[in-house]
């Protein structure tokens, strides 16, 4: 296999003594689309703050591009571009403006900048708002700026955290477009979301992290097939049988998730399941039943609970 | 790119982003010295003249030197506060800038220069205006450019890194109030240091406006006599003025590459 492009061997993050990366190890391939995905806190902007080089490695071992962030980050970042979890436009700067300064920043020559920036400002559907001052915009419009100044410098790694927060649907998919295009015209890409959907629309492979760990490694499809049964039922009950339902079904032997308003059973024939619950005497008031997806895995994985 | 080009990068972005302010900008800087020169000048300085001939000079002159260097410093304070602690927290456009190849001492250089244009163009406007006053001839008054000019580098530098290190801008506006501000009243800009009782005087010689304003006088007065000037030698002046801008800068990028990078 070529040399990864992104690779981390027992890469830590403490922040004094709280440690929010815990000793990770990921390979990201020339070309790939590699996710990040995990709850609240786990460590994921951080890792890309990592990768970014603007924040110093704890202890273990990063190269992107083959080189070390610590001592060679200015190499590295004049390869990628970056689109941070929180907005941080000028401002003071109109929305062209902007683009321009961070191609300047990147040593581009103004002609070229120029050029680029018609082309951005279309992907971005913010032709017409060229000269507005970026202030009044709206928070999908902004977020759809910073994904576009991310790209004007052509890079070869593109890091993306939540990329997506805040826009409308149109507006993900073009940038899910735009994101296949860069990809088959040679780029990495980086992603992190909350978007299960999104993720297994873009990610070749991805990660789960949780509490600074990686908890699971694969693709979407080979996720879903190792921690999820095919299939996934969901029972509601009245709300005053729902006390009882653990012992009503433990014969499932624990493939099963009991919510406050709902059970979910994973199975892989869910035509069996409802067939058994009928023997067992047991008649929710509303079943439903579906693929898994990314989302049941993501959940089995992290717990379903907000832990903080 | 050299680290020199990078910091003009950033100047360049400044100054893409002064365009739409510069008018509220430059009309202050030609109302602040018609304020300060016709209230401290015209109007304290008739009383002044009117009471004493010890200065040498007429008040007027003598203010208007002194003035030149405090509005170098207040200038330059401001500049090295509330537009880097926006960088830091409220616009946060440095955490932007350094995902590019520029880094944060790039981001430094690139304000201090950016501020030593501005400043250039607010002395210049002073200088001009105190030859309209009647205040200094215009070879004196263009003298007194560059010391003050080098002033408030020296203000601008220490400031930043010391707003660099503050969480928010309660300690912005404390420093104002108890640096700047006392600085500005006790540094020799109004009246000779020698006026002070001798302690406040020794301690008058270790605060940097002083240094300020002697070298302005030195500079553009050099005929000025043990009134209004000390007997330190004017290397003295310098030294103090570029240690403390180059110790700043040294500081301020250090502790701005922390900041931004936990
Ligand atoms: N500068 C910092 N100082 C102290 N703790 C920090 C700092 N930055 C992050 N942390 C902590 O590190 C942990 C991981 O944060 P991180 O931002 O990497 O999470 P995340 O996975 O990106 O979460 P989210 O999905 O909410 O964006 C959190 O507990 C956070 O409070
Ligand atoms: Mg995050």
């Amino acid at each position: 296999m070529a040399e990864p492009l992104v690779q981390a061997r027992g890469l830590t993050k403490r922040f004094d003594d709280f440690v929010a990366v815990d000793a990770i190890d990921f390979d990201i391939a020339k070309g790939e689309a590699f996710g990040f995905l995990g709850p609240n806190g786990a460590g994921k902007t951080s890792t890309m703050k990592m990768i970014t080089t603007v924040s110093p490695i704890t202890e273990g071992k990063l190269t992107v591009f083959g080189l070390d962030p610590d001592a060679q980050g200015r190499q590295i970042r004049q390869h990628l571009g970056v689109v941070p979890q929180e907005d941080n436009l000028d401002l003071e700067l109109t929305v062209s403006e902007n683009l321009y300064v961070y191609g300047r920043y990147h040593d581009m020559h103004r002609a070229d900048i120029k050029a680029r920036i018609v082309d951005l400002l279309e992907f971005a559907q913010l032709s017409d708002r060229a000269d507005s001052p970026v202030e009044p915009l709206s928070g999908g419009m902004k977020r759809r700026l910073t994904i576009a100044r991310a790209l004007i410098n052509d890079p070869d790694l593109v890091i993306l955290d939540e990329p997506t927060t805040g826009l409308d649907p149109q507006a993900r998919h073009l940038l899910w477009d735009r994101l296949y295009r860069l990809k088959k015209e040679g780029a990495t890409l980086i992603i992190t979301t909350h978007y299960m959907d999104e993720a297994e629309q873009l990610c070749d492979r991805l990660v789960v992290m949780d509490k600074g760990k990686i908890v699971a490694e694969g693709s979407p499809r080979q996720l879903i097939a190792q921690y999820a049964p095919r299939e996934v039922v969901e029972l509601r009950f009245p709300e005053e049988l729902m006390g009882a339902m653990a012992s009503r079904l433990d014969w499932l032997e624990g493939n099963t998730e009991i919510l406050a308003d709902r059970v979910i059973v994973y199975t892989d024939d869910a035509e069996d399941t409802q067939h058994q619950l009928t023997e067992h005497g047991i008649h929710p008031e509303q079943v439903l039943v579906r693929r898994s997806s990314l989302e049941d895995v993501f959940l089995k994985l992290t717990g379903r609970r907000l832990i903080d | 790119m050299t680290s020199l080009t990078r910091s003009w990068r950033w100047v360049e972005g400044e100054a893409i982003g002064y365009r739409r302010v510069w008018r509220g900008t430059v009309i202050s800087s030609f109302v602040n010295p018609v304020l300060f020169l016709s209230a401290m000048g015209l109007g304290l300085g008739t009383l002044v003249d009117s009471s004493t001939d010890d200065l040498g000079v007429p008040y007027l002159t003598f203010v208007a030197t002194g003035l030149m260097a405090a509005t170098a410093m207040q200038t330059s304070a401001g500049e090295g506060a509330f537009p880097v602690m926006a960088g830091i927290k409220w616009r946060k456009e440095f955490h932007g800038a350094i995902t590019t190849p520029l880094s944060p001492t790039d981001i430094v250089r690139g304000k201090m220069i950016w501020g030593s244009i501005r400043l250039t163009f607010v002395l210049t406007v002073f200088a001009l205006i105190s030859v309209i006053f009647g205040a200094l001839d215009l070879g004196p008054a263009l003298l007194a450019v560059p010391p003050a000019v080098l002033t408030g580098l020296a203000f601008q530098a220490s400031v930043t890194a010391f707003t660099v290190t503050r969480e928010n801008e309660v300690s912005l506006s404390t420093l104002f109030r108890f640096g700047i501000i006392p600085l500005f009243l006790f540094s020799g800009t109004f009246f000779p240091i020698s006026q002070l009782p001798d302690p406040l005087q020794v301690a008058a010689y270790f605060t940097p406006l002083f240094h300020g304003v002697e070298l302005v006088r030195k500079v553009s007065l050099p005929g000025a006599g043990a009134s209004i000037v000390t007997p330190l030698p004017i290397w003295v002046n310098v030294v103090y003025l570029v240690a403390m801008a180059a110790a700043g800068i040294f500081l301020g990028s250090r502790w701005l590459d922390r900041r931004l990078k936990p």
